[in-house]
């Protein structure tokens, strides 16, 4: 089921893929250039709760704008306005989806019972500061997702490693969480290495993490 | 309503100051953005970018005194304010994104780029990105200060952060059904008096008239209610720092010194060393951030003699 939601001019996909009311619902946001999965596999087929998976504006069902202008700060605030739709809820990311928890937990520490990040395309975003500025050239006739301008912007989103862990200070400050963040990515970009040395950030397998998250 | 509203039939003028001789659209990537051009038309062009939450028509006054000069002045407004098409997304690579694409409306020739505020801060990178495109650069007071903030505690710091995060969120929550709050002519030029406030109230008034839209209802600022001060984001000062210093073309830069909410509280000696060789640093100690409002004539002057003969 496919619930549309409303962030400022974009209509975002929001697909329910499990439903279940034991615990918290777990909410899935997808890596760069991808979309929200169809169905769950294992471990996630453990989650005990409703299952929830977001389209990110540009991807999968959610509207293409005119004129590219992401952001991934922009993109915490889709998966906010999901939030806003199901309630708190555990969050779990990959590549750049992943990057888009951490800053949603630290923004939303008590509404995000866990952030769990995970490996996926556009982990790394554009590094910790700015290369040479460049206009980047999309094909202006694609009509379908992923929007170019969203691989080409988000691709290159700078994410300082301080900026990064400022997120997830805050997530340490108010959230009730003993480790309100969890790193399971194989892959360090500089931002969640800086991430992973810090306080209340726990390392694991996916499995220990929603075992962990499932049970608070 | 007091005793010194304006009627809406009352429109007012201001003394110097010149609607565009021409107004034309451009598409950018799908996005309609509104441009504006005074002088003659073969005259040679000077591009000019506005600062955040201001709009072309601001320079109504400024962009006539470089036309007299000989030059075509071209302007815009960025995405989302005055009349150009609000967007779903804002970010500074779309808005230099749109520059370009009023530049190649114009001349695929280097040509002579102006910016105030956040707009002189566009035009560096556009600078950067584009060395090809331009030919000399102004900037008006959109220069930052490398130093960083007061020493305040982590956890403070972290909370303040806390609280502008759960605001802009809670903002995008209720963003969609947004609308500016309408009002007088003179309600509005007392709102906008609060940003500018070193800035005449004839001024803000005229402002009104030319910056926002009149419905049913009264007058409403066109800018995207969507838009907001503050914010947050990865940006750091020393970053366009260090653009400055990439800068090859003649370059000038302006600074006005009295502070004030809008400006950017940059020290000159904060920022000649960045200063590319050959530049030049002009200090208004008496003018705040819209020093090319504040002081249309001594700017104008300025930017003259840098641009040299049409």
């Amino acid at each position: 089921m496919t619930e549309y939601l409303v962030h400022n001019k974009v209509r975002l996909a929001l697909h329910l893929l499990e439903s279940g009311g034991e615990t918290q619902p777990l909410l899935i946001l997808h890596a760069l250039g991808l979309r929200a999965p169809a169905g769950i596999e294992a471990p996630l087929d453990a989650w005990r709760g409703p299952v929830y998976a977001l389209d990110f504006t540009g991807h999968g069902e959610s509207t293409i704008p005119k004129g590219g202008g992401y952001t991934a700060e922009v993109l915490m605030g889709d998966a906010d306005a999901a939030l806003g739709a199901i309630g708190p809820a555990t969050v779990l990311g990959y590549g750049l989806g992943a990057y888009v928890a951490l800053l949603l937990c630290g923004a939303r520490p008590r509404d995000v019972m866990g952030a769990i990040l995970c490996d996926g395309p556009g982990l790394t975003g554009g590094g910790p500061a700015p290369g040479s500025p460049f206009l980047p050239a999309v094909n202006p006739n694609a009509v379908v997702p992923p929007d170019p301008w969203a691989l080409a912007e988000l691709a290159r989103d700078i994410r300082p490693e301080d900026y990064a862990t400022n997120f997830l200070r805050q997530a340490t400050q108010f959230s009730e969480l003993e480790h309100p963040v969890t790193v399971c990515a194989g892959s360090r970009p500089p931002w969640l290495e800086a991430v992973a040395c810090e306080p209340g950030v726990k390392c694991g397998s996916l499995s220990e993490a929603l075992d962990e998250y499932g049970q608070a | 309503m007091s005793q010194a509203t304006l009627e809406d039939d009352e429109i007012p003028s201001y003394p110097g100051a010149f609607a565009p001789e021409r107004m034309r659209r451009v598409n950018a990537y799908g996005l309609d953005i509104a441009v504006y051009e005074w002088g003659d038309v073969s005259a040679p062009p000077v591009m000019m970018a506005h600062g955040g939450f201001d709009f072309a028509r601001t320079l109504e006054v400024f962009a006539p005194l470089i036309a007299a000069g000989g030059w075509r002045v071209i302007s815009w407004d960025q995405r989302g304010h005055g009349d150009s098409e609000h967007a779903a997304l804002y970010s500074w690579d779309a808005d230099v994104r749109d520059a370009l694409a009023v530049f190649d409306s114009v001349t695929y020739d280097p040509v002579p780029v102006m910016g105030h505020s956040k707009g002189g801060s566009l035009m560096l990178v556009l600078a950067e990105a584009c060395p090809h495109r331009v030919s000399r650069l102004v900037n008006i007071d959109g220069l930052p200060a490398g130093a960083r903030s007061p020493d305040i505690a982590d956890r403070e710091r972290i909370r303040l952060m806390a609280d502008t995060l759960t605001n802009w969120l809670d903002h995008r929550r209720d963003a969609a059904g947004a609308t500016r709050k309408p009002g007088t002519i003179d309600e509005l030029a007392e709102r906008r008096g609060r940003m500018n406030p070193r800035l005449s109230k004839e001024w803000l008034r005229h402002l009104v008239t030319v910056g926002a839209r009149r419905d049913f209802d009264g007058w409403r600022w066109k800018i995207d209610p969507a838009l907001r001060f503050g914010g947050f984001g990865p940006w750091r000062p020393e970053w366009t720092l260090d653009r400055l210093m990439a800068v090859r073309v003649p370059m000038i830069g302006m600074l006005g010194m009295i502070p004030e909410d809008m400006g950017w509280g940059t020290k000159p000696d904060d920022l000649r060393p960045y200063m590319p060789a050959g530049s030049e640093l002009f200090v208004f100690e008496d003018s705040g951030h819209f020093i090319h409002i504040e002081k249309p004539d001594e700017v104008s002057k300025i930017v003259l003699d840098f641009l040299g003969t049409p």
